[in-house]
């Protein structure tokens, strides 16, 4: 349970980060950037992983700030996810990121893991990426030749995977402020508070002359990335919102679900069950939220 | 740039210049090259919480944390809590003694750093958020309804402490 040797980088700046990905991967090096290390570091213990080299982004400044831009809400990649979860900001104006902060691992984890570190990770039981899916989150990742924007419904890929390509650096993440009358909720089944979820749903809910008009529903810890759950937002379109409908759409989106994932804590249909009922609640909950 | 590095770091109020290989971990850190053993290493990924310190105020796990991150960081371990002159244990380890916190003591530290934290933030917390902030620690004994009692005294204590 320790790590197996590797080289040690601490760039000071981003341009020297980049270009330092750009050498090491050129000269045939598996690097990995180390932000908060609070995934990375499990994975170097379990031998999961075993780079080359590590390139810690601590020193490089300018990454954790956390600011409105230009309507939208920007968190640098090494912002804290206890940044995050204090940040008045986020909590006023983007409340489904904050509640989905609070939900990520216990505060020693939080103290230290950073909010691009779990994006970056992509680990299918978590919730940021559920959360990017529903927000329509924007990712921003940067080269020696610059920087580019992905969108979060190209970003996940698979397990453990995203579209960055090996010399990028996620640099910041991009979210919208929550529209006002809008409802959100999320919702997960731990083993125990704070562990990776066994299933979870994130939502967002707008409701108009008392109808449900737009939804935004994904889950999370059921398939290799987070999933949006479009036949349980179109159940929801026009529907009056209460329990029945809330039910549908649950089940809907249960039925929906092509293969969960099945381990020994969860079987498939455990998984399929709770995304359904967590739907139905998450629902509720954002009903109450919508006004 | 290399696998070894020198780091500059504070450990309980004494400084350190050490040569470390980067794959070291706070914790054996701690433990094998400062000699504090009061730093628990349980699971070593970051689920048991038997080695939580304080990094620059914050608690943290030493099993997630490179030596090398911790250069020009602030440390406080268990060690640190002792009163230096009088001998005395920290009022949060005195309220795991009184209110029997510990069975077998190998969570014990972890408790009492996560505890350090929460009551310099919160220092009346309901019971629900004692839980929640102990929610990152395991212990194998399951002594928990003793280890919430500890930690409701020793708010009680540290309240009438700051009041007196």
């Amino acid at each position: 349970m320790k790590p197996a040797p590797f080289d040690y980088h601490a760039p000071t700046s981003l341009a020297d980060a980049v270009a330092l990905l750009a050498r090491l991967d050129g000269d045939g090096c598996d690097a990995k950037i180390l932000a908060g290390g609070q995934s990375l570091m499990p994975m170097l213990a379990m031998r999961v992983a075993r780079p080359d080299a590590l390139v810690d982004l601590a020193r490089v400044p300018g990454l954790d700030a956390i600011r409105l831009q230009d309507g939208h809400i920007a968190i640098g990649a090494m912002a804290s996810k206890r940044a995050a979860e204090l940040s008045e900001l986020v909590r006023e104006k983007q409340p489904l990121f904050h509640a989905a902060t609070r939900l990520v691992g216990h505060q020693q984890i939080r103290n230290r893991g950073s909010v691009g570190g779990s994006f970056a990770h992509s680990d299918p039981a978590s919730e940021y990426p559920a959360v990017a899916l529903v927000l329509d989150m924007q990712m921003v990742a940067a080269d020696p030749d610059g920087e580019r924007v992905i969108p979060a419904d190209e970003f996940f890929v698979t397990y453990m995977t995203t579209a960055l390509e090996p010399g990028e650096i996620l640099t910041e993440v991009r979210m919208p402020v929550l529209p006002t009358g809008s409802g959100w909720a999320i919702q997960e089944i731990t083993r125990r508070n704070g562990d990776l979820a066994l299933a979870g749903v994130a939502l967002t809910l707008r409701l108009e002359a008392g109808r449900c008009t737009d939804a935004r529903i994904a889950a999370f810890g059921v398939d290799a990335t987070a999933v949006r759950l479009t036949a349980a937002e179109e159940a929801l379109r026009g529907a009056v919102p209460n329990g029945e409908s809330f039910a549908r759409a649950g089940a809907t989106a249960a039925a929906a679900l092509a293969d969960p994932m099945s381990c020994i804590h969860a079987s498939a249909d455990y998984r399929r069950h709770l995304v359904g009922t967590l739907i139905e609640r998450a629902l509720a909950e954002a009903a109450a939220r919508a006004h | 740039m290399s696998t070894r590095q020198t780091i500059r770091l504070t450990v309980n109020g004494k400084s350190y210049e050490r040569e470390v290989e980067a794959r070291l971990t706070l914790a054996d850190f701690l433990r094998h090259e400062l000699h504090l053993g009061g730093t628990h290493v349980g699971c070593e990924h970051g689920i048991c919480g038997a080695c939580t310190i304080l990094i620059d105020g914050r608690s943290a796990r030493a099993c997630l944390t490179l030596a090398v991150q911790a250069d020009g960081a602030d440390i406080i371990t268990v060690e640190g809590l002792r009163n230096r002159e009088t001998g005395q244990l920290h009022p949060i380890q005195q309220a795991f003694v009184d209110a029997h916190g510990l069975q077998c003591g190998f969570c014990t530290p972890g408790f009492i750093m996560t505890t350090l934290e929460l009551l310099g933030e919160n220092p009346d917390p309901s019971d629900e958020e004692i839980k929640e902030a102990l929610g990152g620690n395991l212990c194998r004994c399951t002594g928990y309804q003793s280890i919430l009692d500890s930690v409701r005294l020793a708010a009680r204590r540290l309240q009438s402490a700051s009041a007196a």
